[in-house]
């Protein structure tokens, strides 16, 4: 194995585990502060995805543009199932399994929507103007557009770093998390701060899923893929945990580039490989030493 | 008091044992056969799927690992190894399928809620992967057709009789479980785990047991099916079917030992009648069960049986005990 092999594999599983961390972190935000685990998160980054190909593919509007329409309209959609439905069964008994049958049902509902809107046939989106070629780096060549997705990634852990530390809307959300009725008693609209964390988590998922589209081909189904992919770096993470998150899918990134250039057809078996020995030595996750500490 | 309980149970199971016994007499196809054999088997699992979710607040989402695994006993062993090994095969499913739930239960138990449902689901995930890229063995995407059963066996209508009686028998042993001293301290370590360890009693020994007893009957349920069509595919082990178990569950009544049977029967009408008409069934399952999630979380046993209780208060001090019982188990 020589040196610009290794390169180009590790700048892939990062490229892969940006996306997984965008995907995941969206899933454990919801999770840590409002204590939803939203299933059907997949098949938000699912919505994106179409959104996109159809902003890009089929009304020819500019990439970068489409990618933040891509997140809202998802977005949106979430904040709506939030409101409509979620927000109905808080607080009831066994709250936690009809969560996930709730959000199984939305699952259910969205694949067949999508297919009805958009068919059953493979969709791509072709990258965007400027990100076609290869960035070179002494004798290594690295696909511009997976750079650019690593730059995004970045971008957005500063960037909810500093809301969620230093803002007023972050203090609230990490307020949230703690104690739901004192934030109610100082005067703020809980249910509609849930709805709007619900709706920013859908939408990061959306956007990561336009983000995504031009790499992958965008399929119906795509959803429980990506869910369980964002579950096992959450596992690996600790639930609920932000920067747990980000360093889980950089572990599942690279294991899974390797994986794919060592023994493809099989990577995927790595994954979970990866999962089963965390869980073995360390149920809780692995980068999770308070556990107390949510996002 | 006593003695006419018994009588209404036996009167109950007389009457589901003959409707069900009557199919093959009265049925005017051999589609219909076949959506009986369904209803049964489909019944079998859920019920089974119930003693882990409703009994013990243990929501797996990967019950269809133990479904494939029965089913692709008995189909690859057939296929494979010839008729003769059709019955073996069923008990070498039941067997891989008690050991792997031993061995992965020991995983799966060491997380709870959430956690344990998306671990139960990345597993299942996992070995529908395995059979689907395994081409050589397992026939891959194709899954195996035509592998026939030997002997008397391979008359469907037999094969009908051996599946009712299965069914029942399993169904039978699994009531005794859930309302034997062991049922009770289950619904003790749903409602309250702490508690069963202050008294002396192992949470995730009682919820490792569960595990591979509701697998096992998972696997039984599985082994069936491939006899039904002749056929077994990587659908079985696909997540949907754990998905599509759940949905039963809860359309029946979770809090009810009869309410996963009877969302079965509910359900597998529903898809034959509805699937007629559109493709789009899971759109029209997703809309229904989200109507039954947020509006009637008793599922229809429950729903039911809360009405009559609220209609028609129970009048003696021994029958609101009984129902007490069943009725704990919901919360």
């Amino acid at each position: 194995m020589d040196f610009s092999f290794f390169i180009t594999q590790a700048v892939s599983g990062l490229t892969m585990a940006t996306l997984l961390f965008l995907v995941a972190s969206g899933l454990t935000l919801i999770f840590g502060v409002g204590n939803i685990f939203n299933f059907a998160h997949g098949s938000f980054y699912m919505i994106g995805a179409y959104l996109g190909y159809q902003l890009v593919g089929v009304w020819h509007i500019n990439f970068w543009l489409a990618l933040p329409l891509a997140g809202l309209g998802a977005g949106l959609l979430g904040a709506l199932a939030e409101a409509l439905f979620l927000r109905r069964i808080y607080g009831r008994p066994l709250e936690g399994g009809f969560q996930i049958l709730l959000t199984y049902c939305l699952i259910l509902i969205i694949d067949d929507l999508v297919k009805i809107v958009w068919g059953t046939e493979y969709k791509s989106i072709p990258r965007p103007h400027g990100f076609h070629g290869a960035v070179q780096f002494g004798e290594i060549y690295i696909p511009a557009y997976n750079i650019a997705i690593i730059i995004i990634g970045l971008i957005v852990v500063v960037a909810s770093w500093w809301i969620l530390t230093k803002t007023r809307p972050g203090k609230i959300t990490r307020a949230s998390a703690v104690d739901r009725e004192m934030l109610g008693a100082l005067g703020v609209n809980v249910p509609l701060t849930l709805t709007l964390i619900f709706g920013i988590a859908t939408a990061l998922g959306g956007m990561t899923g336009a983000l995504a589209a031009p790499l992958r081909t965008v399929t119906p189904g795509a959803g429980i893929e990506v869910i369980i992919d964002s579950l096992i770096v959450v596992v690996l993470g600790g639930m609920g945990n932000f920067w747990g998150a980000w360093l889980g899918a950089l572990l599942l990134g690279e294991v899974n580039a390797f994986a794919v250039a060592f023994v493809p057809g099989w990577a995927t078996l790595f994954s979970y490989l990866v999962m089963v020995v965390t869980l073995i030595f360390k149920p809780e996750g692995l980068f999770a030493p308070r556990s107390v500490r949510k996002v | 008091m006593n003695a006419s309980r018994s009588f209404r149970t036996g009167l109950f199971w007389g009457l589901a044992l003959l409707v069900f016994a009557l199919v093959p007499i009265l049925m005017t196809s051999r589609y219909q056969l076949n959506l009986a054999s369904n209803v049964l088997v489909w019944g079998l699992f859920a019920v089974s799927f119930n003693m882990l979710w409703g009994v013990t607040g243990m929501l797996s989402f990967g019950q269809a690992l133990y479904y494939g695994l029965g089913a692709y006993g008995v189909g690859l062993m057939a296929h494979h190894l010839g008729p003769a090994w059709y019955v073996p095969g069923l008990f070498i499913g039941l067997l891989t399928a008690a050991l792997l739930a031993f061995l992965l239960g020991l995983l799966v138990i060491r997380v709870s809620g959430v956690y344990f449902t998306m671990l139960t689901l990345a597993f299942g995930q996992l070995a529908w992967q395995i059979m689907f890229k395994w081409y050589d063995f397992t026939g891959g995407d194709d899954g195996i057709q035509g592998f026939s059963a030997p002997g008397l066996l391979s008359n469907k209508i037999v094969y009908y009789y051996v599946i009712l009686g299965i069914v029942f028998v399993s169904i039978w042993l699994l009531k005794r479980l859930a309302y034997s001293p062991f049922g009770l301290l289950l619904r003790c370590v749903n409602q309250n785990p702490q508690r069963v360890r202050f008294l002396g009693r192992r949470v995730r020994r009682n919820q490792l047991r569960i595990y591979v007893i509701a697998s096992v009957f998972a696997a039984l349920a599985g082994g069936l099916m491939a006899g039904v069509d002749n056929s077994i595919h990587t659908d079985m082990l696909y997540w949907t079917t754990s998905g599509e178990v759940i949905l039963m569950t809860v359309l029946g009544g979770i809090s009810q030992f009869f309410g996963p049977f009877l969302g079965a029967l509910v359900i597998i009408l529903l898809e034959d009648i509805i699937g007629a008409h559109t493709e789009y069934w899971s759109l029209c399952i997703g809309i229904i069960m989200l109507i039954m999630v947020i509006g009637f979380p008793r599922g229809i046993v429950g729903e039911i049986k809360h009405l009559r209780m609220r209609w028609w208060p129970p009048k003696s001090a021994n029958a609101k005990s009984s129902l007490a019982v069943e009725s704990e188990v919901r919360s």
